[in-house]
C-alpha cells in the first residue's frame, strides 16, 4: 500500500457530489468518479468526453454532478480541461482545479494526442483515466487498452482468432515518459490507495495523471456485486499493479507475496471464458516479464 | 489620435485582437494564418498583451481549449485556415451549440487534394452549417475593425454565437496596406470587459454544459439556436453604428452595394475580390455601362431580405464563387437563388466560379463576367480564367 | 450524504423556455433510480459494525452512515447492484428480491 495513506472512508467528505446518475448497477467507473469527487470537492471543474460517464450524467433534464461539468468532444478531454484552467486563471481565479475524467478509449486511443499536448504544456490539471478495457458506451468494442485474450464485440472469440490478440497499451509509462509531475496507477479494488493518489494529484503544482482499473459488469460479463472484488483480485494476480511516478522515479506500491491464480480470476469474467490453458500461460508469461522488469528497475 | 501603420491582413488581425484584450488565445500554426499567431505570440512574450497563450498540439485542441476557456467566461480568440479548419470542424458545432462567444480568424485557403496553400473559400464553405456567424472582410482595415466588432457581437447576450472572420489567404493575409490602429482607450470604451452569460460555468452558478438531450428536447435546443442567429442583422447594424461614432469608420449592413441602385448587371462578391470589381465597375461606368457590385459581408446568417432589396432591380445578376459544391454549383449562388425565389424576385442569374487555389481573377476576367451578364448568354455555371476549354 | 432537492421536469411552452446553449444547472435531479432494482439490500442493524465499507464501495453513493454509525440505504437511488452485501465483512447486508 501507499506508505503515506492519509485518507480513508471515515475521513472522506460525507457529501455526495455525484448522485442519481444512470450508470449500470455495479459500475466501476462511477465508483471511481464518486470517490474522486469526494477528494476533489465540488469546486473542481470537470471535463468528460462523450462516453459512458458523460452519457449517464448529463441527460437533460437530469444532471448528476454537483460540480461545474462539461461534456467534451471525444478526442478533447485534456484540451478542454486545460482550456478551463487557462480561462479561470486568466479571469483571476487563484489555483483553479480543473479535472478531466475519460475512459480507456478516450484516453489511450482518440484522446492521446490532446492528453500529450496538455501534459507537455506543463500547466496544472488532473487527468483520471477510468479504464474498463473497451468501448463500453458504444457496446463493448476493443480499445487500445483491451487486454490480450479478452472477447469484445469487435474481437469476439472466433473460430480462427480467439478474442483480442494485442497487448494492452501501457498508458501509465507513456504518460510518465512526458516527465509529468505525478502519475499513478490504481484500482477500484484498492480504494484507499486510489483516494490518496487523488489527493496527491490535487496537491500537485503541475499536470497529474491517475489510471484507475474499473471493472464493468456489463462489458466484462460478471456479477454486479463483484466489481470491487475483481478490482482487488486483478492486483493480487499481478495482472495489474499499483504504482506511482514521482520526481522522475517509478515505484511499486504493493508487491503480492504470491500471485493469486490467474485462471480463477479470468474465469469469473465472461470475456475470458473462451481462453485455453496455453493462452493463460501466455498471459502469465507476459505478467512475469513485466514484474521482473518492475522489480529490477522500480523502487519498492 | 490613433496610429497609422503599414500592416498585412494577418498583422491587422493581430492588432485587432490585442486591442480587444482576450483572456485566452489557443492556436496552432498553418499557412497562411501564421503571421497572425506569430504577431500575437510576440505581443504576449513582450508583455504588450496580458493573456494566456496556449501552444496547442493541433487545431482540434485549439478549438477544444477555446471551448474550455470560453465556457468559464473568458474572452477567447483562435485562428486557423484550410485543413486546420476542417480538422477542428468537429468542435465548431460544439462551440455554437454551447453558445460560446469565441472569435476566430480563418485565413481562407483551398482544401487538399491537390495540395495548395493559396486562397479560395472552399474551407469556410465546408463549415457553413456549423452554426458560426461567418463574416467576410475586404481589406486589412476591415479585418482589424471586425475583430473588435465581432467580440462585441458574439458576446451580446441576445447573440452568444461564435464568429468566424474570413480573410482571403495571401491576397489579404500577406499584402500590406495602410491601416489605422485605434487607441486602446477608445477600444476599451467601445468593447468593455466581457459579461459572462449565466449559462456558462462559474463558482457561484454551477452548471452542466454541452449536455445530451433526447429526441424530445434536442430539436428545441437547435431551433432556438437557429432563430437567435437572425438577431445578428440588427445587433451588427447597431454595433457598426456605434463603431462609426467611436472611430469614424463603418461598414454598413450585412450587404454593401457599390453603384448598384441603377445597375442592369450586378456582380455579387465576398471578400477581397470586391476591391478589383469596384475598379472594373468604375471603368465600365465611365464607358456608360450600367454595372455594379454587391458585397456579402455575412454568409451566416444569410441576409436574404437585405440582399434581394439591393439586387432585384437588376436585369442580370452574377455570383462570383471562390468555391464549388461538387456536383452542383457555387455555394453562394445556391443561397442567392434561394433568396430571390423566396422573395418572389425573378431575374437572370449566372454563377462564375473562379479563383480556386489562388487562380487570378483579373480585371479582364471581371469585365468578361459583366459582358456575359449583359448578353445573358452561356451556361448557368461558368468557370472563370480556366486557361483551357471544358 | 445527498444534498439536493428533486427538481421538477421542465415544461416548454415556447422557445423562451428552452435553456440558453446546451446548458442546465448542475445537480438538477429529476428522476429516481429505484425502479432499476431486482434485489434490494437490507441492513441488519444488529450485525452492522459501522465500518463504512458499504458506504465506501457504493457506486451510487446511495448508502450513508447514520448518526449512530449504521449503514442507511437511500432506496430512491440504490440500484441493487449488491456490492455492499458482497463486501460486508460481518454479513450484515442481505440482498432480498424486490416484490413488484
Amino acid at each position: 500500500m501507499s506508505t503515506n495513506t492519509k485518507l480513508n472512508a471515515r475521513k472522506l467528505d460525507s457529501t455526495e457530489n455525484f448522485y442519481g446518475h444512470k450508470a449500470c448497477g455495479g459500475c466501476g467507473e462511477s465508483l471511481a468518479l464518486r470517490l474522486a469527487l469526494k477528494v476533489l470537492g465540488d469546486e473542481a471543474y470537470l471535463s468528460l468526453p462523450a462516453g459512458c460517464m458523460a452519457a449517464v450524467s448529463f441527460i437533460y433534464p437530469n444532471m448528476a454532478f454537483k460540480n461545474n461539468a462539461i461534456i467534451t468532444p471525444f478526442a478533447s478531454t485534456a484540451a478542454v480541461t486545460t482550456g478551463i484552467a487557462a480561462g479561470l486563471e486568466a479571469l483571476g481565479k487563484k489555483k483553479p482545479l480543473s479535472v478531466g475524467f475519460a475512459g480507456d478509449g478516450g484516453t489511450a486511443d482518440i484522446g492521446i494526442q490532446s492528453l500529450s499536448g496538455a501534459i507537455d504544456r506543463g500547466e496544472k490539471f488532473i487527468y483520471i483515466c477510468t479504464d474498463n478495457e473497451a468501448y463500453m458506451n458504444t457496446g463493448i468494442q476493443k480499445s487500445g487498452l483491451t487486454p490480450f485474450g479478452a472477447a469484445t464485440t469487435t474481437t469476439p472469440s472466433g473460430k480462427v482468432i480467439h478474442g483480442n490478440i494485442n497487448e494492452k497499451k501501457n498508458m501509465f509509462e507513456i504518460v510518465a515518459a512526458h516527465g509529468i509531475e505525478y502519475a499513478a496507477t490504481a484500482s477500484v479494488g484498492y480504494l484507499e490507495d486510489f483516494i490518496n493518489k487523488v489527493q496527491k494529484a490535487k496537491d500537485c503544482a503541475g499536470p497529474s495523471y491517475i489510471h484507475v482499473y474499473s471493472p464493468c459488469p456489463t462489458g466484462w460479463g460478471h456479477g454486479s456485486e463483484i466489481t470491487v472484488d475483481l478490482g482487488k483480485e486483478v492486483v493480487d494476480t499481478g495482472l495489474w499493479y499499483l504504482a506511482e511516478f514521482e520526481k522522475g522515479e517509478f515505484s511499486l506500491n504493493l508487491k503480492p507475496k504470491d500471485f493469486k491464480p490467474v485462471k480463477d480470476h479470468l474465469m469469473r469474467q465472461n470475456r475470458f471464458r473462451h481462453i485455453n490453458d496455453e493462452e493463460i500461460k501466455m498471459i502469465e508469461t507476459t505478467r512475469d516479464a513485466k514484474w521482473a522488469k518492475m522489480l529490477k528497475n522500480w523502487n519498492i | 489620435m490613433s496610429d497609422f501603420a503599414f500592416l498585412s491582413g494577418n498583422e491587422a488581425i493581430a492588432y485587432g485582437v490585442k486591442l480587444s484584450r482576450p483572456h485566452v488565445i489557443a492556436a496552432y500554426p498553418i499557412t497562411p494564418q501564421t503571421k497572425a499567431v506569430e504577431k500575437l505570440s510576440s505581443f504576449v512574450q513582450d508583455g504588450e498583451l496580458d493573456c494566456k497563450y496556449m501552444h496547442v498540439e493541433s487545431e482540434h485542441s485549439a478549438m477544444a481549449c477555446s471551448i474550455g476557456s470560453s465556457s468559464v467566461g473568458a474572452r477567447t480568440f483562435t485562428a486557423t485556415s484550410s485543413q486546420g479548419l476542417l480538422y477542428m470542424s468537429e468542435c465548431l458545432p460544439y462551440a455554437s451549440g454551447a453558445r460560446l462567444p469565441i472569435v476566430m480568424m480563418n485565413a481562407n485557403r483551398s482544401i487538399a487534394t491537390p495540395w495548395n496553400i493559396y486562397g479560395d473559400q472552399m474551407d469556410s464553405m465546408h463549415v457553413i452549417n456549423s452554426g458560426w456567424i461567418q463574416l467576410y472582410v475586404e481589406d486589412a482595415q476591415e479585418a482589424l475593425d471586425m475583430v473588435i466588432q465581432s467580440f462585441k457581437l458574439a458576446e451580446n447576450h441576445n447573440i452568444l454565437t461564435p464568429v468566424m472572420i474570413n480573410v482571403d489567404g495571401f491576397v489579404l493575409t500577406h499584402t500590406y496596406e495602410k491601416v489605422e490602429i485605434p487607441l486602446q482607450e477608445e477600444v476599451d470604451n467601445f468593447l468593455p470587459e466581457i459579461q459572462a452569460s449565466p449559462h456558462l460555468m462559474s463558482d457561484d452558478n454551477k452548471t452542466s454544459m454541452c449536455i445530451s438531450a433526447g429526441n424530445q428536447h434536442y430539436m428545441g435546443f437547435k431551433v432556438k439556436q437557429h432563430r437567435d442567429m437572425f438577431k445578428v442583422f440588427d445587433e451588427l447594424k447597431q454595433i457598426d453604428n456605434d463603431f462609426h461614432k467611436a472611430f469614424g469608420r463603418n461598414y454598413g449592413s450585412a450587404v454593401e452595394g457599390y453603384q448598384f441602385e441603377d445597375a442592369e448587371a450586378l456582380l455579387i462578391t465576398t471578400g477581397s475580390v470586391t476591391g478589383t470589381v469596384r475598379v472594373v465597375v468604375d471603368e465600365m461606368r465611365a464607358e456608360g455601362k450600367k454595372v455594379g457590385v454587391v458585397k456579402l459581408r455575412l454568409l451566416r446568417p444569410f441576409p436574404a431580405g437585405d440582399l434581394v432589396s439591393k439586387i432585384s432591380g437588376a436585369k442580370a445578376v452574377g455570383v462570383l464563387d471562390k468555391n464549388i459544391s461538387f456536383g452542383y454549383e457555387g455555394t453562394v449562388f445556391t443561397n442567392v437563388n434561394s433568396a430571390l425565389f423566396q422573395k418572389g424576385a425573378s431575374l437572370k442569374t449566372i454563377n462564375f466560379i473562379g479563383g480556386l487555389g489562388g487562380k487570378d481573377i483579373t480585371k479582364g476576367n471581371i469585365r468578361q463576367m459583366f459582358q456575359t451578364l449583359q448578353s445573358g448568354e452561356g451556361e448557368t455555371v461558368q468557370y472563370s480564367n480556366m486557361g483551357c476549354t471544358l | 450524504m445527498k444534498e439536493f432537492k428533486m427538481s421538477p421536469k421542465p415544461m416548454w411552452n415556447s422557445l423562451g423556455d428552452i435553456p440558453m446553449g446546451s446548458s442546465c444547472p448542475s445537480f438538477h435531479i429529476t428522476d429516481i433510480n429505484a425502479g432499476w432494482r431486482v434485489f434490494k439490500p437490507v441492513v441488519d442493524l444488529e450485525k452492522c459494525i459501522g465500518c463504512y465499507r458499504c458506504y465506501f464501495v457504493c457506486p451510487d453513493g446511495a448508502i450513508h452512515m447514520s448518526d449512530d454509525k449504521k449503514a442507511d440505504v437511500d432506496y430512491s437511488f440504490c440500484k441493487g447492484c449488491g456490492i455492499c452485501a458482497h463486501e460486508c465483512k460481518p454479513k450484515a447486508i442481505s440482498m432480498i428480491k424486490e416484490e413488484k
